[in-house]
């Protein structure tokens, strides 16, 4: 479960302050499938990196699974993402030249599985998204839709929390967005919570919930299963 | 991460960037060779030198005229080997010899020569390591006793005066009297003297027959003493008491200078350690320097590394890696860099310095600690210069560094 409160994040750009987020809250639960949308300079990036433990925020609470994660070390952030959070990025973000197994063996590896066990994992993440055969591939060996894949079998190989997508449809064509989208749904059927953050109305729609940010605050939330708004 | 995985990701991105690890390498495999060559081969010298020293014997003493306090006089005599050969007065030296050195044509038959000659003790051979021979044998106290009118001929002045027949048993003419040969040495090492080419004979009989030269109480000279001490360790007792009683026995007071000098086979074996250990540890600085700069070559090429591959630091670093994770990464791809650098250096500088030993005609074996110091060096190279790019790497932060085209 995520829980926000009054988060803030103020940037310095020389002699300027950008406040990116002004005191946002935020909650999503257990299981939900989300999408976050807002224009570009909304604060999106941002919140993004303060959700996924790349970044800590100026000030306000971030509750992770019911711990304080707002003000951590390199290292303690890099634990919680490693445990906590999957990624899935636009450009897939893949090692280069490295087979698709040991590319999901990586998050697995850092958190000190031994060798087979991670192999097995890798493996399993793997048939998951529909790469069972496309193990020892390497990234320019696999299409932008099988890379995206492998992406998302990283980010599943730690068993998560949550699963953080970063316009993950954004570099595919319609019909490999969809099967992606497909997946994401797969994933929040079997129990993750999923997160995709998009300017995409399409990929928004395809969530259960819609959380729109503008000039670093939550100004919208929206289901489309009531159609009911709040603010 | 563990070390396994490390070293394995290590040579992976070697490996694709193969033509840029084996420049980057070749640094410290320059340095490394240059080191192993020159040590090698400095150690090589060395130990051949010291080894045909240590042939002669290191608890050699000689003792010679000191011309600078002499008058132009020889200062010494039989009379001073006996004193020295007291067991009460120098208790430390063990065997004494002397010789007189002059030089005369030699004839034997219609050949002729102009050796060395020298007129010497019976234990003369012995002490020189000059005791074996070719042909007959060397010379008696009896010769001695007698002023017995025998030489012993070095091997090449044999083949010289006796080219066609045994000589042993045979005449030789020195200034105009016979001589009976009664032995040739076998061919020597080498040596201070030329033994090939001279001439043996009693003391007696050169001191009677062929040489003048006294000393300044008129007592007939001998051109040099020589001493052994009972050990090694025993060396620098023996130098003092031969000082003290060659000092009582040529009467000179407290504020006068020796008559005599003395040289000690240590002594010498010490000089020429010293010189040729700084001169090898000289040459090794030198090429230790060339380690330097290959240091510096590969960290150039890991700042070079880190900046290409921040993209890939970041994803790490997302997916979890911690500082610790990155660092041991880039360390050891550097270490790995030098390390092979350096093994291929000890081989490429074994190589030349066993060329060069054969070249010249010794041996410059690789020696452990030579070898140990090199792939410490190589290590140590790779840590020092892989700290620093090592650092950088891992000090990204994730979200700069994924966003890094």
């Amino acid at each position: 479960m995520i829980r926000m409160r009054n988060i803030t994040k103020t940037f310095h750009m020389g002699e300027t302050e950008v406040h990116a987020l002004r005191g946002l809250d935020l909650d999503i639960g257990d299981g939900e499938f989300v999408a976050i949308m807002g224009p570009s300079g909304s604060g999106k990036s941002t919140l993004m990196n303060i959700l996924g433990c790349l970044d800590i925020p100026t000030s306000g609470e971030y509750l992770l699974g019911g711990e304080d994660v707002s003000s951590l070390t390199d290292d303690e952030q890099a634990r919680i993402r490693n445990r906590r959070i999957g990624f899935v990025f636009q450009q897939f973000n893949l090692l280069p030249r490295t087979p698709a197994l040991k590319q999901v063996a990586l998050p697995l590896m850092y958190a000190g599985y031994d060798r087979t066990d991670r192999m097995d994992r890798a493996a399993e993440a793997l048939k998951r998204v529909g790469l069972g055969d496309r193990m020892h591939h390497k990234p320019d060996e696999l299409s932008g839709g099988q890379q995206q894949r492998v992406a998302i079998a990283r980010a599943i190989a730690t068993a998560p929390t949550i699963i953080l997508a970063d316009e993950p449809t954004g570099a595919l064509d319609t019909v490999t967005g969809d099967e992606i989208l497909d997946i994401f749904q797969e994933l929040h059927a079997q129990g993750n919570t999923v997160i995709v953050i998009t300017h995409d109305p399409d990929v928004a729609a395809r969530t259960n919930r819609t959380i729109w940010i503008r000039d670093g605050l939550v100004v919208e939330h929206r289901s489309p299963d009531n159609g009911s708004m709040s603010s | 991460m563990n070390m396994r995985e490390s070293l394995l990701s290590a040579i992976d991105s070697l490996r694709a960037n193969k033509l840029r690890a084996v420049l980057t390498m070749l640094g410290v495999i320059i340095g490394v060779t240059a080191v192993i060559a020159l040590l090698s081969i400095g150690n090589g010298v060395r130990s051949s030198i010291n080894s045909e020293i240590s042939a002669i014997g290191t608890n050699l003493i000689m003792i010679s005229t000191n011309t600078r306090n002499s008058d132009g006089y020889a200062t010494l005599s039989l009379s001073d080997v006996g004193a020295l050969s007291d067991p009460l007065r120098a208790p430390d030296v063990e065997q004494i010899a002397a010789s007189v050195q002059t030089s005369a044509a030699v004839t034997a038959g219609s050949n002729s020569a102009r050796p060395s000659i020298m007129g010497v003790t019976a234990n003369y051979f012995m002490i020189n390591n000059l005791d074996e021979f070719e042909a007959g044998d060397g010379l008696t106290q009896t010769d001695i006793d007698t002023r017995a009118r025998v030489a012993v001929l070095g091997l090449g002045l044999a083949g010289d005066l006796f080219p066609d027949s045994y000589p042993v048993g045979q005449v030789v003419k020195i200034a105009g009297t016979s001589y009976e040969v009664v032995g040739v040495l076998t061919a020597s090492g080498g040596g201070f003297s030329n033994t090939d080419d001279s001439l043996y004979v009693p003391i007696s009989t050169a001191q009677n027959r062929l040489s003048n030269s006294r000393t300044r109480s008129g007592e007939r000279a001998v051109s040099s003493i020589i001493a052994t001490s009972a050990s090694a360790e025993r060396n620098t007792a023996a130098l003092e008491q031969i000082a003290e009683v060659l000092r009582q026995e040529h009467h000179i007071v407290y504020a006068d200078d020796d008559d005599f000098s003395l040289i000690s086979q240590t002594d010498l074996l010490d000089t020429f350690n010293q010189i040729t250990g700084m001169l090898t540890a000289f040459l090794g600085a030198i090429a230790g320097i060339s380690l330097v700069v290959g240091g510096i070559g590969i960290m150039n090429i890991m700042l070079v590394s880190v900046t290409e591959r921040t993209r890939e630091i970041g994803i790490r670093k997302a997916v979890g890696a911690l500082r610790r994770d990155i660092l041991t990464q880039f360390l050891i791809e550097s270490i790995v860099l030098s390390l092979t650098g350096g093994l291929i250096g000890i081989f490429l500088g074994w190589l030349i310095s066993w060329g060069a030993g054969n070249l010249i005609g010794l041996s410059a074996p690789l020696d452990v600690m030579t070898v140990l110091m090199a792939v410490g060096f190589a290590v140590g190279v790779g840590i020092v210069f892989g700290l620093y790019p090592a650092w950088r790497a891992a000090g990204l932060r994730p979200i700069e560094a994924l966003r890094y085209e």
